[in-house]
Protein backbone atom coordinates (compact mmCIF):
# COMPACT_ATOMS: atom_id res chain seq x y z
CA UNK A 1 0.00 0.00 0.00
CA UNK A 2 0.98 3.84 -0.73
CA UNK A 3 1.75 6.20 1.78
CA UNK A 4 0.56 9.64 -0.65
CA UNK A 5 -1.43 9.40 -3.85
CA UNK A 6 0.56 10.88 -6.73
CA UNK A 7 -1.84 14.34 -6.90
CA UNK A 8 -1.07 15.29 -3.16
CA UNK A 9 2.18 14.97 -3.38
CA UNK A 10 2.79 17.12 -6.24
CA UNK A 11 0.35 19.56 -4.75
CA UNK A 12 2.61 19.48 -1.49
CA UNK A 13 5.64 20.06 -3.45
CA UNK A 14 4.45 23.08 -5.49
CA UNK A 15 3.42 24.70 -2.65
CA UNK A 16 6.59 24.19 -0.65
CA UNK A 17 9.13 24.91 -3.75
CA UNK A 18 7.88 28.82 -3.53
CA UNK A 19 8.20 28.25 0.48
CA UNK A 20 11.67 27.53 0.34
CA UNK A 21 12.79 29.49 -2.37
CA UNK A 22 11.49 32.77 -0.25
CA UNK A 23 13.54 31.84 2.62
CA UNK A 24 16.61 30.74 0.75
CA UNK A 25 16.27 33.96 -0.52
CA UNK A 26 16.49 35.61 2.75
CA UNK A 27 18.82 34.08 4.47
CA UNK A 28 22.50 34.12 4.10
CA UNK A 29 25.62 36.49 5.00
CA UNK A 30 23.64 39.41 4.76
CA UNK A 31 19.45 38.75 6.08
CA UNK A 32 17.23 40.31 4.38
CA UNK A 33 13.54 40.74 5.81
CA UNK A 34 10.60 39.05 4.12
CA UNK A 35 9.26 42.66 2.90
CA UNK A 36 12.26 44.02 1.18
CA UNK A 37 13.09 40.77 -0.62
CA UNK A 38 9.19 40.67 -2.08
CA UNK A 39 9.55 43.93 -2.70
CA UNK A 40 12.44 44.45 -4.62
CA UNK A 41 11.27 40.59 -6.97
CA UNK A 42 8.32 42.80 -7.25
CA UNK A 43 10.55 45.50 -9.22
CA UNK A 44 10.26 48.46 -6.52
CA UNK A 45 13.34 48.14 -4.75
CA UNK A 46 13.92 50.37 -2.01
CA UNK A 47 17.97 49.90 -1.34
CA UNK A 48 20.24 49.33 -3.92
CA UNK A 49 22.67 46.65 -2.36
CA UNK A 50 19.66 44.65 -1.72
CA UNK A 51 18.58 44.27 -5.08
CA UNK A 52 22.20 43.65 -6.29
CA UNK A 53 22.32 40.43 -3.40
CA UNK A 54 18.92 39.68 -4.91
CA UNK A 55 18.83 39.81 -8.18
CA UNK A 56 22.56 39.27 -9.24
CA UNK A 57 23.90 36.65 -6.49
CA UNK A 58 20.72 34.80 -4.74
CA UNK A 59 17.95 34.66 -7.66
CA UNK A 60 20.41 33.15 -10.40
CA UNK A 61 21.59 30.58 -7.74
CA UNK A 62 18.58 29.50 -6.47
CA UNK A 63 17.22 29.19 -10.08
CA UNK A 64 20.18 27.25 -10.98
CA UNK A 65 19.58 24.73 -8.33
CA UNK A 66 15.65 24.41 -9.16
CA UNK A 67 16.76 23.13 -12.89
CA UNK A 68 19.89 21.47 -11.74
CA UNK A 69 17.80 19.69 -9.24
CA UNK A 70 15.09 18.74 -11.65
CA UNK A 71 17.13 17.61 -14.54
CA UNK A 72 19.39 15.52 -11.98
CA UNK A 73 16.02 13.88 -10.25
CA UNK A 74 14.02 13.72 -13.64
CA UNK A 75 16.85 12.29 -15.46
CA UNK A 76 17.67 9.94 -12.02
CA UNK A 77 13.59 8.76 -12.72
CA UNK A 78 14.14 8.06 -16.56
CA UNK A 79 17.60 6.11 -16.11
CA UNK A 80 16.02 4.10 -13.14
CA UNK A 81 12.81 2.70 -15.35
CA UNK A 82 15.02 2.62 -18.85
CA UNK A 83 17.36 0.23 -16.87
CA UNK A 84 14.92 -1.23 -14.98
CA UNK A 85 17.08 -0.88 -11.89
CA UNK A 86 15.89 1.12 -8.75
CA UNK A 87 20.01 2.25 -8.34
CA UNK A 88 20.77 3.46 -11.34
CA UNK A 89 21.30 6.85 -11.96
CA UNK A 90 22.46 9.08 -14.68
CA UNK A 91 26.06 8.54 -14.53
CA UNK A 92 25.48 5.42 -14.98
CA UNK A 93 25.73 6.59 -18.92
CA UNK A 94 29.09 7.57 -18.39
CA UNK A 95 28.19 10.97 -18.36
CA UNK A 96 29.61 12.07 -15.24
CA UNK A 97 33.18 10.56 -15.25
CA UNK A 98 33.57 11.34 -18.65
CA UNK A 99 32.44 14.51 -17.83
CA UNK A 100 34.61 14.85 -14.91
CA UNK A 101 37.90 13.72 -17.59
CA UNK A 102 36.89 16.73 -19.97
CA UNK A 103 36.75 19.23 -16.59
CA UNK A 104 40.27 17.98 -15.65
CA UNK A 105 41.87 18.17 -18.87
CA UNK A 106 40.67 21.39 -19.31
CA UNK A 107 42.41 22.81 -16.10
CA UNK A 108 45.22 20.86 -16.34
CA UNK A 109 46.40 22.16 -20.07
CA UNK A 110 44.73 25.44 -20.28
CA UNK A 111 44.93 26.51 -16.80
CA UNK A 112 46.70 29.85 -18.03
CA UNK A 113 43.29 30.60 -20.10
CA UNK A 114 41.06 29.97 -17.16
CA UNK A 115 42.67 32.77 -15.27
CA UNK A 116 42.58 35.48 -18.09
CA UNK A 117 39.15 35.11 -18.60
CA UNK A 118 36.13 32.95 -19.70
CA UNK A 119 34.65 31.90 -23.44
CA UNK A 120 31.12 33.86 -24.34
CA UNK A 121 31.05 33.72 -20.41
CA UNK A 122 31.08 29.98 -20.06
CA UNK A 123 34.44 28.84 -18.72
CA UNK A 124 36.62 26.56 -20.71
CA UNK A 125 35.51 24.19 -18.13
CA UNK A 126 32.38 23.78 -19.12
CA UNK A 127 33.05 23.37 -22.67
CA UNK A 128 35.32 20.36 -21.42
CA UNK A 129 33.02 18.52 -19.27
CA UNK A 130 30.14 19.44 -21.67
CA UNK A 131 31.87 17.34 -24.22
CA UNK A 132 33.65 14.74 -22.09
CA UNK A 133 29.90 13.77 -20.66
CA UNK A 134 28.67 13.55 -23.87
CA UNK A 135 31.54 11.83 -25.89
CA UNK A 136 31.77 9.10 -22.68
CA UNK A 137 27.89 8.66 -23.12
CA UNK A 138 27.95 8.03 -27.23
CA UNK A 139 30.98 5.73 -26.64
CA UNK A 140 29.01 3.80 -23.80
CA UNK A 141 25.66 3.56 -26.25
CA UNK A 142 27.69 2.94 -29.09
CA UNK A 143 29.39 -0.28 -27.03
CA UNK A 144 26.27 -1.64 -25.98
CA UNK A 145 24.31 -1.28 -29.71
CA UNK A 146 24.58 -4.36 -31.97
CA UNK A 147 22.19 -4.98 -35.01
CA UNK A 148 19.95 -6.50 -32.75
CA UNK A 149 19.45 -3.02 -30.55
CA UNK A 150 20.97 -1.70 -27.42
CA UNK A 151 21.55 -4.34 -24.61
CA UNK A 152 20.75 -2.64 -21.31
CA UNK A 153 22.89 -5.11 -19.60
CA UNK A 154 25.55 -4.44 -21.54
CA UNK A 155 25.04 -0.68 -21.83
CA UNK A 156 25.72 -1.07 -17.74
CA UNK A 157 28.96 -2.94 -18.04
CA UNK A 158 30.06 -0.62 -20.26
CA UNK A 159 29.01 2.20 -18.31
CA UNK A 160 31.02 0.93 -15.47
CA UNK A 161 34.36 0.33 -17.64
CA UNK A 162 34.71 3.84 -18.64
CA UNK A 163 33.95 5.23 -15.28
CA UNK A 164 37.08 2.93 -14.57
CA UNK A 165 38.99 4.53 -17.54
CA UNK A 166 37.97 7.96 -16.46
CA UNK A 167 38.42 7.32 -13.29
CA UNK A 168 42.40 6.31 -13.86
CA UNK A 169 42.30 9.23 -16.52
CA UNK A 170 41.45 11.58 -13.71
CA UNK A 171 44.18 10.72 -11.25
CA UNK A 172 46.79 10.68 -14.23
CA UNK A 173 45.88 14.33 -14.65
CA UNK A 174 45.51 14.74 -11.47
CA UNK A 175 49.29 13.46 -11.03
CA UNK A 176 50.66 15.60 -13.14
CA UNK A 177 48.57 18.77 -11.72
CA UNK A 178 50.44 21.47 -9.67
CA UNK A 179 49.03 22.02 -6.45
CA UNK A 180 46.14 24.69 -7.46
CA UNK A 181 44.97 23.01 -10.38
CA UNK A 182 44.56 19.59 -8.25
CA UNK A 183 42.47 22.26 -5.87
CA UNK A 184 40.84 22.96 -8.74
CA UNK A 185 40.10 19.62 -10.20
CA UNK A 186 38.77 18.81 -6.64
CA UNK A 187 36.79 21.67 -6.01
CA UNK A 188 34.73 21.14 -9.42
CA UNK A 189 34.21 17.66 -8.64
CA UNK A 190 32.10 18.53 -5.22
CA UNK A 191 29.59 20.49 -7.29
CA UNK A 192 29.18 23.84 -6.51
CA UNK A 193 26.22 26.53 -7.57
CA UNK A 194 28.32 29.25 -6.30
CA UNK A 195 28.83 30.79 -9.82
CA UNK A 196 25.00 31.11 -10.87
CA UNK A 197 25.12 33.81 -13.64
CA UNK A 198 22.05 34.67 -16.21
CA UNK A 199 23.79 33.10 -18.73
CA UNK A 200 24.33 29.73 -17.05
CA UNK A 201 20.65 29.80 -15.87
CA UNK A 202 19.31 30.27 -19.08
CA UNK A 203 21.06 27.82 -20.67
CA UNK A 204 20.18 25.51 -17.34
CA UNK A 205 16.71 26.65 -17.89
CA UNK A 206 16.37 25.88 -21.54
CA UNK A 207 17.88 21.95 -21.20
CA UNK A 208 15.08 21.62 -18.05
CA UNK A 209 12.24 22.80 -20.06
CA UNK A 210 13.31 20.76 -23.28
CA UNK A 211 13.50 17.44 -20.79
CA UNK A 212 9.99 17.69 -18.90
CA UNK A 213 8.28 18.83 -22.56
CA UNK A 214 10.29 15.92 -24.06
CA UNK A 215 9.62 13.04 -21.36
CA UNK A 216 5.92 13.22 -20.76
CA UNK A 217 5.31 11.59 -24.27
CA UNK A 218 7.72 8.55 -23.16
CA UNK A 219 6.40 7.94 -19.87
CA UNK A 220 3.51 5.00 -20.11
CA UNK A 221 6.16 3.80 -22.67
CA UNK A 222 8.66 4.00 -19.59
CA UNK A 223 5.81 2.08 -18.10
CA UNK A 224 6.09 -0.85 -20.38
CA UNK A 225 9.61 -0.91 -20.58
CA UNK A 226 9.41 -2.37 -16.34
CA UNK A 227 7.88 -5.52 -17.65
CA UNK A 228 11.03 -6.26 -19.59
CA UNK A 229 11.98 -5.12 -23.32
CA UNK A 230 10.15 -8.12 -25.30
CA UNK A 231 6.66 -7.05 -23.00
CA UNK A 232 6.75 -3.56 -24.46
CA UNK A 233 7.39 -4.30 -27.89
CA UNK A 234 4.07 -6.36 -27.41
CA UNK A 235 2.66 -3.54 -26.12
CA UNK A 236 2.99 -1.46 -29.01
CA UNK A 237 6.44 0.31 -27.92
CA UNK A 238 9.27 1.16 -30.29
CA UNK A 239 11.80 0.04 -27.62
CA UNK A 240 14.79 1.15 -29.66
CA UNK A 241 13.66 4.84 -30.76
CA UNK A 242 12.24 4.75 -26.83
CA UNK A 243 15.85 4.01 -25.52
CA UNK A 244 17.76 5.75 -28.26
CA UNK A 245 15.10 9.31 -27.37
CA UNK A 246 15.91 9.18 -23.62
CA UNK A 247 19.57 8.55 -23.12
CA UNK A 248 20.36 11.44 -25.64
CA UNK A 249 17.66 13.85 -23.83
CA UNK A 250 19.31 12.37 -20.36
CA UNK A 251 23.39 13.30 -21.81
CA UNK A 252 22.00 16.83 -23.13
CA UNK A 253 20.32 17.28 -19.26
CA UNK A 254 23.04 15.75 -17.62
CA UNK A 255 25.54 16.80 -19.90
CA UNK A 256 25.18 20.95 -19.55
CA UNK A 257 24.10 20.58 -15.68
CA UNK A 258 27.43 18.90 -14.74
CA UNK A 259 29.05 21.35 -17.17
CA UNK A 260 27.97 24.31 -15.49
CA UNK A 261 27.72 23.09 -11.41
CA UNK A 262 29.69 20.12 -11.48
CA UNK A 263 28.92 17.21 -10.23
CA UNK A 264 26.01 17.04 -7.68
CA UNK A 265 25.49 13.47 -6.27
CA UNK A 266 22.88 12.07 -5.05
CA UNK A 267 20.05 14.01 -6.00
CA UNK A 268 19.54 11.60 -9.14
CA UNK A 269 19.85 8.40 -7.08
CA UNK A 270 17.87 9.30 -4.66
CA UNK A 271 15.50 11.54 -5.45
CA UNK A 272 13.30 9.09 -7.75
CA UNK A 273 14.05 6.26 -5.46
CA UNK A 274 12.58 8.13 -2.34
CA UNK A 275 9.48 9.42 -4.84
CA UNK A 276 8.79 6.31 -6.25
CA UNK A 277 8.52 4.42 -2.31
CA UNK A 278 6.15 7.54 -1.60
CA UNK A 279 3.82 7.21 -4.79
CA UNK A 280 4.49 4.11 -7.16
CA UNK A 281 6.40 3.38 -10.13
CA UNK A 282 3.61 5.18 -12.83
CA UNK A 283 5.93 7.69 -14.92
CA UNK A 284 2.96 10.03 -15.65
CA UNK A 285 3.54 10.86 -12.18
CA UNK A 286 7.17 10.08 -10.82
CA UNK A 287 8.97 11.75 -13.47
CA UNK A 288 7.59 15.40 -12.80
CA UNK A 289 7.04 14.90 -9.08
CA UNK A 290 10.74 13.60 -9.25
CA UNK A 291 11.77 16.71 -10.58
CA UNK A 292 9.79 19.23 -8.44
CA UNK A 293 11.75 17.22 -5.11
CA UNK A 294 15.12 17.19 -7.03
CA UNK A 295 14.32 21.39 -7.33
CA UNK A 296 13.40 21.62 -3.79
CA UNK A 297 16.32 19.30 -2.13
CA UNK A 298 18.85 21.15 -4.27
CA UNK A 299 17.94 24.51 -2.93
CA UNK A 300 17.89 23.29 0.69
CA UNK A 301 20.99 22.24 0.25
CA UNK A 302 22.58 25.01 -1.83
CA UNK A 303 20.79 27.19 0.84
CA UNK A 304 22.52 25.18 4.09
CA UNK A 305 25.61 25.31 1.67
CA UNK A 306 25.75 29.18 1.91
CA UNK A 307 25.15 29.53 5.94
CA UNK A 308 26.81 26.82 7.96
CA UNK A 309 29.91 27.85 7.94
CA UNK A 310 29.70 31.78 7.44
CA UNK A 311 30.96 33.68 6.36
CA UNK A 312 32.36 30.72 3.88
CA UNK A 313 30.32 28.59 1.56
CA UNK A 314 30.99 25.08 1.36
CA UNK A 315 30.32 23.58 -2.04
CA UNK A 316 26.73 22.29 -2.59
CA UNK A 317 27.74 18.42 -3.21
CA UNK A 318 28.93 18.01 -0.07
CA UNK A 319 25.49 18.90 1.36
CA UNK A 320 23.48 17.11 -1.14
CA UNK A 321 25.35 13.93 0.04
CA UNK A 322 25.51 14.86 3.96
CA UNK A 323 21.63 15.22 4.02
CA UNK A 324 20.79 12.53 1.19
CA UNK A 325 23.28 9.26 2.39
CA UNK A 326 21.49 9.65 5.87
CA UNK A 327 17.77 10.05 5.11
CA UNK A 328 18.25 7.25 2.25
CA UNK A 329 19.94 4.98 5.16
CA UNK A 330 16.80 5.60 7.22
CA UNK A 331 14.16 4.89 4.07
CA UNK A 332 16.24 1.83 3.34
CA UNK A 333 16.13 0.70 6.78
CA UNK A 334 12.37 1.36 7.43
CA UNK A 335 11.39 -0.46 4.07
CA UNK A 336 13.21 -3.07 5.16
CA UNK A 337 11.12 -3.41 7.93
CA UNK A 338 7.86 -3.28 6.17
CA UNK A 339 8.38 -6.42 4.21
CA UNK B 1 -7.86 -15.44 -40.56
CA UNK B 2 -4.64 -16.76 -39.01
CA UNK B 3 -0.96 -16.77 -37.88
CA UNK B 4 1.21 -19.06 -39.48
CA UNK B 5 4.69 -20.11 -39.71
CA UNK B 6 5.84 -21.38 -43.02
CA UNK B 7 8.63 -23.80 -43.03
CA UNK B 8 10.43 -21.56 -40.02
CA UNK B 9 14.38 -22.44 -39.27
CA UNK B 10 16.10 -21.09 -36.83
CA UNK B 11 19.80 -21.40 -35.61
CA UNK B 12 21.91 -20.16 -32.70
CA UNK B 13 24.96 -20.15 -32.01
CA UNK B 14 25.75 -23.00 -34.13
CA UNK B 15 23.11 -25.01 -32.81
CA UNK B 16 19.71 -25.90 -34.57
CA UNK B 17 16.43 -24.79 -32.26
CA UNK B 18 14.25 -25.20 -34.95
CA UNK B 19 13.82 -27.26 -37.77
CA UNK B 20 11.32 -26.76 -40.87
CA UNK B 21 8.34 -25.95 -38.80
CA UNK B 22 4.61 -25.16 -40.65
CA UNK B 23 2.17 -24.61 -38.13
CA UNK B 24 -1.01 -22.78 -38.17
CA UNK B 25 -3.07 -21.31 -35.44
CA UNK B 26 -6.52 -20.58 -36.85
CA UNK B 27 -8.56 -17.95 -34.72
CA UNK B 28 -11.38 -19.10 -33.19
CA UNK B 29 -9.34 -22.60 -31.44
CA UNK B 30 -7.03 -23.43 -28.87
CA UNK B 31 -3.60 -24.59 -29.89
CA UNK B 32 -1.68 -26.66 -27.70
CA UNK B 33 2.29 -27.35 -27.43
CA UNK B 34 3.77 -29.90 -26.20
CA UNK B 35 7.06 -31.79 -25.55
CA UNK B 36 9.94 -31.96 -23.04
CA UNK B 37 12.51 -29.89 -22.39
CA UNK B 38 14.60 -27.89 -24.75
CA UNK B 39 12.59 -29.27 -27.55
CA UNK B 40 11.87 -26.11 -29.18
CA UNK B 41 8.95 -24.72 -27.71
CA UNK B 42 9.53 -21.35 -26.54
CA UNK B 43 12.07 -20.90 -29.37
CA UNK B 44 9.07 -21.32 -31.52
CA UNK B 45 6.76 -18.54 -29.58
CA UNK B 46 9.39 -16.10 -29.78
CA UNK B 47 9.60 -16.46 -33.08
CA UNK B 48 5.81 -16.16 -33.81
CA UNK B 49 5.37 -13.46 -31.68
CA UNK B 50 8.68 -11.84 -33.50
CA UNK B 51 10.98 -11.68 -30.82
CA UNK B 52 13.40 -13.31 -32.74
CA UNK B 53 13.74 -13.51 -36.56
CA UNK B 54 13.40 -17.09 -37.82
CA UNK B 55 17.18 -18.21 -40.09
CA UNK B 56 14.82 -19.30 -42.90
CA UNK B 57 10.98 -19.40 -42.99
CA UNK B 58 8.40 -16.51 -42.43
CA UNK B 59 5.79 -16.20 -39.55
CA UNK B 60 2.52 -14.32 -41.36
CA UNK B 61 -0.27 -12.49 -39.28
CA UNK B 62 -3.34 -12.72 -40.63
CA UNK B 63 -1.79 -13.10 -44.34
CA UNK B 64 1.04 -10.07 -43.53
CA UNK B 65 4.41 -11.08 -42.89
CA UNK B 66 4.53 -10.18 -38.99
CA UNK B 67 7.35 -7.61 -39.31
CA UNK B 68 5.08 -5.44 -42.04
CA UNK B 69 2.45 -4.58 -38.93
CA UNK B 70 3.07 -1.37 -37.72
CA UNK B 71 4.16 -2.26 -34.15
CA UNK B 72 0.93 -0.71 -32.51
CA UNK B 73 -1.65 -2.55 -34.99
CA UNK B 74 0.03 -5.68 -34.27
CA UNK B 75 -0.06 -5.20 -30.16
CA UNK B 76 -3.84 -4.41 -30.83
CA UNK B 77 -4.23 -8.17 -32.34
CA UNK B 78 -1.53 -9.99 -30.21
CA UNK B 79 -1.08 -10.12 -27.23
CA UNK B 80 2.16 -11.98 -25.31
CA UNK B 81 2.09 -13.85 -21.66
CA UNK B 82 5.98 -14.51 -21.22
CA UNK B 83 6.69 -17.56 -18.89
CA UNK B 84 8.86 -15.12 -16.62
CA UNK B 85 7.89 -11.84 -15.52
CA UNK B 86 10.62 -9.50 -14.69
CA UNK B 87 8.98 -7.01 -13.43
CA UNK B 88 10.19 -5.74 -9.92
CA UNK B 89 8.86 -2.36 -9.50
CA UNK B 90 5.78 -1.94 -7.12
CA UNK B 91 2.67 -1.30 -9.45
CA UNK B 92 -0.28 -2.14 -7.70
CA UNK B 93 -2.03 -5.03 -10.02
CA UNK B 94 -4.56 -1.85 -11.30
CA UNK B 95 -1.87 -0.43 -12.64
CA UNK B 96 0.03 -3.72 -14.15
CA UNK B 97 -3.18 -4.80 -15.42
CA UNK B 98 -3.87 -1.22 -17.22
CA UNK B 99 -0.35 -1.41 -18.88
CA UNK B 100 -2.08 -3.50 -21.40
CA UNK B 101 -4.26 -0.69 -22.70
CA UNK B 102 -1.11 0.74 -23.89
CA UNK B 103 -1.68 0.57 -27.65
CA UNK B 104 -5.57 1.65 -27.56
CA UNK B 105 -6.81 4.72 -26.98
CA UNK B 106 -10.36 4.17 -25.33
CA UNK B 107 -9.88 6.46 -22.94
CA UNK B 108 -9.73 6.38 -19.07
CA UNK B 109 -12.57 5.46 -17.95
CA UNK B 110 -13.33 2.39 -20.35
CA UNK B 111 -10.05 1.27 -19.92
CA UNK B 112 -10.72 1.13 -15.61
CA UNK B 113 -13.72 -1.11 -16.56
CA UNK B 114 -11.70 -3.41 -18.74
CA UNK B 115 -9.37 -3.33 -16.02
CA UNK B 116 -11.85 -4.18 -13.16
CA UNK B 117 -13.09 -6.56 -15.65
CA UNK B 118 -10.09 -8.85 -16.59
CA UNK B 119 -9.24 -8.73 -13.08
CA UNK B 120 -12.72 -10.18 -11.82
CA UNK B 121 -12.22 -12.62 -14.42
CA UNK B 122 -8.74 -14.45 -13.45
CA UNK B 123 -10.48 -14.31 -9.39
CA UNK B 124 -7.90 -11.23 -8.42
CA UNK B 125 -10.17 -8.42 -7.61
CA UNK B 126 -9.05 -8.47 -4.08
CA UNK B 127 -5.46 -7.45 -5.53
CA UNK B 128 -6.73 -4.46 -7.12
CA UNK B 129 -4.35 -2.16 -4.43
CA UNK B 130 -1.84 -4.81 -3.67
CA UNK B 131 1.75 -4.11 -5.10
CA UNK B 132 2.96 -6.62 -7.20
CA UNK B 133 6.45 -7.06 -5.87
CA UNK B 134 4.55 -8.48 -2.60
CA UNK B 135 2.31 -11.08 -4.05
CA UNK B 136 2.79 -14.67 -4.33
CA UNK B 137 3.67 -16.43 -7.43
CA UNK B 138 0.65 -17.35 -8.39
CA UNK B 139 -1.33 -13.98 -7.80
CA UNK B 140 1.10 -12.20 -10.07
CA UNK B 141 0.98 -14.73 -12.73
CA UNK B 142 -2.62 -14.36 -12.79
CA UNK B 143 -2.37 -10.94 -12.91
CA UNK B 144 0.02 -10.86 -15.66
CA UNK B 145 -2.56 -12.87 -17.21
CA UNK B 146 -5.40 -10.01 -16.59
CA UNK B 147 -2.49 -7.72 -18.03
CA UNK B 148 -2.88 -9.49 -21.55
CA UNK B 149 -6.49 -10.32 -21.57
CA UNK B 150 -6.94 -6.80 -21.30
CA UNK B 151 -5.10 -5.89 -24.24
CA UNK B 152 -7.31 -8.00 -26.35
CA UNK B 153 -10.74 -7.33 -24.52
CA UNK B 154 -12.53 -5.77 -27.16
CA UNK B 155 -11.84 -6.61 -31.35
CA UNK B 156 -9.19 -5.34 -33.56
CA UNK B 157 -10.33 -3.62 -36.96
CA UNK B 158 -7.31 -4.50 -38.30
CA UNK B 159 -7.78 -8.62 -37.89
CA UNK B 160 -8.29 -11.67 -35.89
CA UNK B 161 -6.57 -11.50 -32.51
CA UNK B 162 -4.09 -13.88 -31.33
CA UNK B 163 -3.43 -15.02 -27.64
CA UNK B 164 0.05 -16.47 -26.93
CA UNK B 165 0.49 -17.73 -23.26
CA UNK B 166 3.81 -19.67 -22.52
CA UNK B 167 3.04 -22.24 -19.57
CA UNK B 168 0.23 -20.08 -18.05
CA UNK B 169 -0.30 -22.02 -15.34
CA UNK B 170 2.69 -23.00 -13.87
CA UNK B 171 2.23 -21.37 -10.82
CA UNK B 172 -1.19 -22.34 -10.51
CA UNK B 173 -3.01 -24.54 -8.24
CA UNK B 174 -5.83 -26.62 -9.27
CA UNK B 175 -8.65 -24.61 -9.17
CA UNK B 176 -7.40 -21.75 -11.51
CA UNK B 177 -5.18 -24.05 -13.55
CA UNK B 178 -8.67 -24.91 -14.37
CA UNK B 179 -10.16 -21.37 -14.74
CA UNK B 180 -7.00 -20.84 -17.05
CA UNK B 181 -8.32 -23.12 -19.29
CA UNK B 182 -11.93 -22.01 -19.24
CA UNK B 183 -10.89 -18.56 -19.86
CA UNK B 184 -8.99 -19.67 -22.76
CA UNK B 185 -12.34 -21.69 -24.14
CA UNK B 186 -14.39 -18.52 -23.99
CA UNK B 187 -11.70 -16.61 -25.70
CA UNK B 188 -11.51 -18.98 -28.59
CA UNK B 189 -15.87 -18.74 -28.67
CA UNK B 190 -14.98 -14.85 -29.29
CA UNK B 191 -12.80 -15.75 -31.88
CA UNK B 192 -9.43 -15.58 -30.74
CA UNK B 193 -6.59 -17.82 -31.36
CA UNK B 194 -4.74 -19.14 -28.39
CA UNK B 195 -1.02 -21.10 -29.23
CA UNK B 196 0.06 -22.06 -25.32
CA UNK B 197 2.89 -23.94 -24.44
CA UNK B 198 1.87 -26.85 -21.47
CA UNK B 199 3.63 -29.05 -19.42
CA UNK B 200 0.63 -30.99 -18.38
CA UNK B 201 -0.21 -33.39 -21.29
CA UNK B 202 -3.84 -34.28 -19.67
CA UNK B 203 -4.25 -30.49 -19.75
CA UNK B 204 -3.58 -29.64 -22.91
CA UNK B 205 -5.48 -33.02 -23.98
CA UNK B 206 -8.29 -31.27 -22.44
CA UNK B 207 -8.61 -27.96 -24.25
CA UNK B 208 -6.41 -28.17 -26.85
CA UNK B 209 -8.41 -28.48 -30.21
CA UNK B 210 -4.91 -28.77 -32.11
CA UNK B 211 -2.17 -31.04 -30.03
CA UNK B 212 1.67 -29.98 -30.99
CA UNK B 213 3.64 -32.54 -30.02
CA UNK B 214 7.51 -30.89 -30.52
CA UNK B 215 11.05 -33.25 -30.16
CA UNK B 216 14.25 -32.12 -30.95
CA UNK B 217 13.52 -28.35 -32.54
CA UNK B 218 10.77 -30.22 -35.00
CA UNK B 219 7.19 -31.15 -35.11
CA UNK B 220 6.89 -34.99 -33.72
CA UNK B 221 2.89 -35.54 -33.99
CA UNK B 222 0.17 -32.66 -34.06
CA UNK B 223 -3.61 -33.04 -34.87
CA UNK B 224 -6.66 -33.65 -32.45
CA UNK B 225 -5.43 -35.11 -29.16
CA UNK B 226 -6.99 -38.82 -29.53
CA UNK B 227 -5.27 -39.18 -32.24
CA UNK B 228 -1.91 -37.45 -31.17
CA UNK B 229 -1.40 -38.85 -28.57
CA UNK B 230 -0.97 -42.92 -28.54
CA UNK B 231 1.66 -44.81 -25.90
CA UNK B 232 4.25 -45.02 -28.88
CA UNK B 233 4.54 -41.23 -29.14
CA UNK B 234 5.20 -41.09 -25.55
CA UNK B 235 7.62 -43.43 -25.46
CA UNK B 236 9.58 -42.07 -28.04
CA UNK B 237 9.09 -38.33 -27.40
CA UNK B 238 9.53 -38.43 -23.53
CA UNK B 239 11.01 -41.53 -22.87
CA UNK B 240 8.14 -42.50 -20.84
CA UNK B 241 6.08 -45.31 -20.75
CA UNK B 242 2.24 -44.44 -20.07
CA UNK B 243 -0.93 -45.77 -20.46
CA UNK B 244 -3.35 -44.12 -22.47
CA UNK B 245 -7.01 -43.83 -21.37
CA UNK B 246 -10.41 -41.91 -21.60
CA UNK B 247 -11.38 -39.47 -19.60
CA UNK B 248 -14.87 -40.83 -18.03
CA UNK B 249 -16.71 -37.24 -18.36
CA UNK B 250 -15.23 -35.75 -21.40
CA UNK B 251 -14.23 -38.34 -23.31
CA UNK B 252 -10.73 -36.83 -23.95
CA UNK B 253 -7.33 -38.62 -23.26
CA UNK B 254 -6.09 -39.26 -20.08
CA UNK B 255 -2.53 -39.56 -19.91
CA UNK B 256 -1.46 -42.20 -16.85
CA UNK B 257 2.20 -42.72 -16.17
Amino acid sequence: MRRFSARSLITVLTVLLPVVVLVSLVIGTVNITISDALNTLLGSATNQQIGTILLDIRLPRILMAIFVGAVLASTGAVMQGLFRNPLADPSLIGVSSGASVGASLMIVTAGGFIQSGALVGLSLVAVGAFVGGFTATLLVYRLATSGIGTSVTTMLLAGIAIAALAGALNSLLSYFSDNDMLRQISLWQMGNLSGASWLKVGIMGSAALLLLICFPRDSRALNALLLGESEARHLGIDVQRVKQRLILLTALGVGISVALAGLVGFVGLIIPHMVRLAIGPDHRWLVPASALAGATLLVIADSLARIVVIPAELPTGILTALLGAPFFVVLLLQQRKDV
Amino acid sequence: MTMLADNISLHLSGFDLLRNISLEVEAGKVTAIVGPNGAGKSSLLKVLTGDMVPTRGQVQLNHRPLAHWPLLDRAQMLAVLPQHSLLNFPFTANEVVALGRIPHQTGVIKDAEIVAQALDLVDASYLQKRLYTQMSGGEKQRVQLARVLAQIWQPSDHGEQFLVLDEPTSAFDLSHQKLTLDIVRQLANRGVGVVMVLHDLNLAARCADNLVVFDGGGIAAQGQPEQVLTESLIAKVFGVKAIISQHPRTNRPLVIT
